[in-house]
């Protein structure tokens, strides 16, 4: 419990030296005296942006995104696994093995249909 | 109560020096790549230039700040201020020697990586809130590349903490300190770990030959293409914040971290981390950047297999050899 409320704080202590910039740069910044409504505009390269940015985007890795979920699910498993596998000996060892393996198998199933491929 | 207080007061003087040493580290880098392409770099700002990251911290600072018309103005704010977070937060478990840790987290490695991996969100939430479509690309790409890194890097991770059994970093580091540091044994699961875990760590701190979401020769300047002033310093100081602690973590996981001989063990960790911190230098300058589908068949077809193989040697070694049980 200890050690959880210590990385809190310095969580906290992170914030507030990042906020911390932002209110020392709000302090000493310069401002202009006259605005151009130019200033404002979103950059692309000095021409009038056309339309806007939040617009539908093909994500062409989303095959590969998936595969991300899988196999980070699969890191879940093997953590706990990993820190107490001393104790539990070779019956640990084998069903690790196996799970992994059959993950793998489907690894190599999307590697031949091409699916880690950028559609 | 006495956690939080314990956890403030190293957090301040742990992101403080963290904060110094980059800024000297910025100069340091500008000297270094001036050297490697036959010039002097930064020479007039105080001796040898030293001051120069200070003058540009200051200039930064006083810069106007320039939010576009049709940006996400909340999320736009947001932003750096959590880039800072989580690239500093990363730093609370790090033991940088057998006393100096701010928390000493059992589940320290998961802390690692979860706090490390969250920097894609600010990333993709400044690509997204900028309403400009060379940020958005660079936020897709972000997360095109957080996609392909992040098995990879929980792979190597794994294996110091099979080796060692334990998930606290300052547990690993004592168990290196009692046996051998994991890159020198055993040697063929520790090196290729390390080399997997350097390549995730540059990939995750978006440094040359991973910057793909920044890539300032194809999208201005990707993401931070919007920002000015504070809030391009705060993405600017994260990503060298990351880099550093990504170093300091690599050092800890398999370089034994603070231990060593002749010296105090804060020599030994400052030394290794800022060895790892120089040879990222080093790599920016000499290589070039890979395309969004090279990292991922990188990261997919080979370190990927190569890190599932590790971590079942590195479970076959406490297994079966004798002198792995220790």
């Amino acid at each position: 419990m200890h050690a959880w409320l210590s990385a809190l704080s310095f969580l906290l202590v992170s914030t507030l030296i990042g906020v911390g910039i932002l209110a020392a740069s709000r302090a000493i910044r310069v401002r202009a005296k006259v605005d151009s409504p130019l200033k404002q505009n979103t950059y692309e390269c000095g021409e009038e942006p056309a339309q806007v940015a939040w617009m539908q985007f093909h994500a062409r890795y989303y095959v590969v995104a998936l595969f991300f979920v899988l196999f980070d699910i699969e890191a879940v498993f093997l953590f706990p696994w990993a820190t107490v596998l001393r104790e539990l000996g070779a019956g640990a060892f084998a069903a690790a093995v196996t799970f992994v393996l059959v993950l793998m198998l489907g690894w190599l199933y999307a590697l031949r249909k091409e699916a880690l491929q950028w559609q | 109560m006495n956690g939080l207080v314990h956890g403030a007061v190293y957090g301040g003087v742990i992101a403080s020096v963290l904060l110094t040493t980059i800024a000297f580290g910025i100069w340091f880098e500008r000297k270094f790549a001036g050297r490697m392409q036959s010039r002097l770099g930064p020479t007039i700002v105080g001796p040898f230039g030293l001051l120069q990251s200070v003058a540009d911290v200051v200039k930064l600072l006083q810069k106007e700040d320039i939010v576009p018309r049709d940006a996400d103005r909340p999320l736009f704010d947001l932003a750096p201020v959590l880039a800072a977070l989580f690239s500093l937060g990363v730093a609370a478990v790090v033991p940088f020697s057998p006393t100096i840790i701010a928390s000493d987290l059992d589940v320290g490695v998961l802390y690692i990586l979860a706090v490390g991996g969250l920097m894609v969100i600010p990333t993709f939430m400044a690509g997204w809130a900028s309403n400009n479509k060379f940020a958005l690309i660079g936020g897709m790409r972000a997360i095109a590349q957080s996609v392909s890194y992040g098995v990879p890097l929980v792979l190597a991770v794994l294996v110091p903490v099979i080796l060692s059994g334990t998930l606290s970093v300052s547990g690993i580091v004592t168990y290196q300190a009692n046996h051998h540091w994991f890159l020198t044994w055993p040697v063929f699961i520790g090196v290729p770990a390390f080399a997997i875990y350097y390549m995730a760590m540059l990939a995750e701190s978006n440094r040359i030959p991973f910057d793909i979401p920044e890539a300032e020769s194809e999208l201005v300047a990707g993401v931070t293409t919007e920002y000015t002033g504070a809030k391009f310093t705060l993405f600017y100081m994260a990503e060298y914040v990351h880099t550093l602690v990504g170093s300091a973590v690599g050092a800890a996981l398999f370089l034994g971290g603070w231990d060593g001989p002749f010296a105090p063990g804060l020599h030994w960790m400052v030394l290794k981390t800022l060895v790892l911190f120089t040879v990222v230098y080093w790599v920016r300058w000499s290589l070039l950047r890979l395309r969004s589908d090279q990292l991922m068949v990188l990261c997919w077809k080979w370190l990927t297999p190569i890190g599932v193989l590790l971590v079942l040697g590195a479970a076959a070694w406490v297994q079966f050899v004798p002198g792995g049980f220790q």
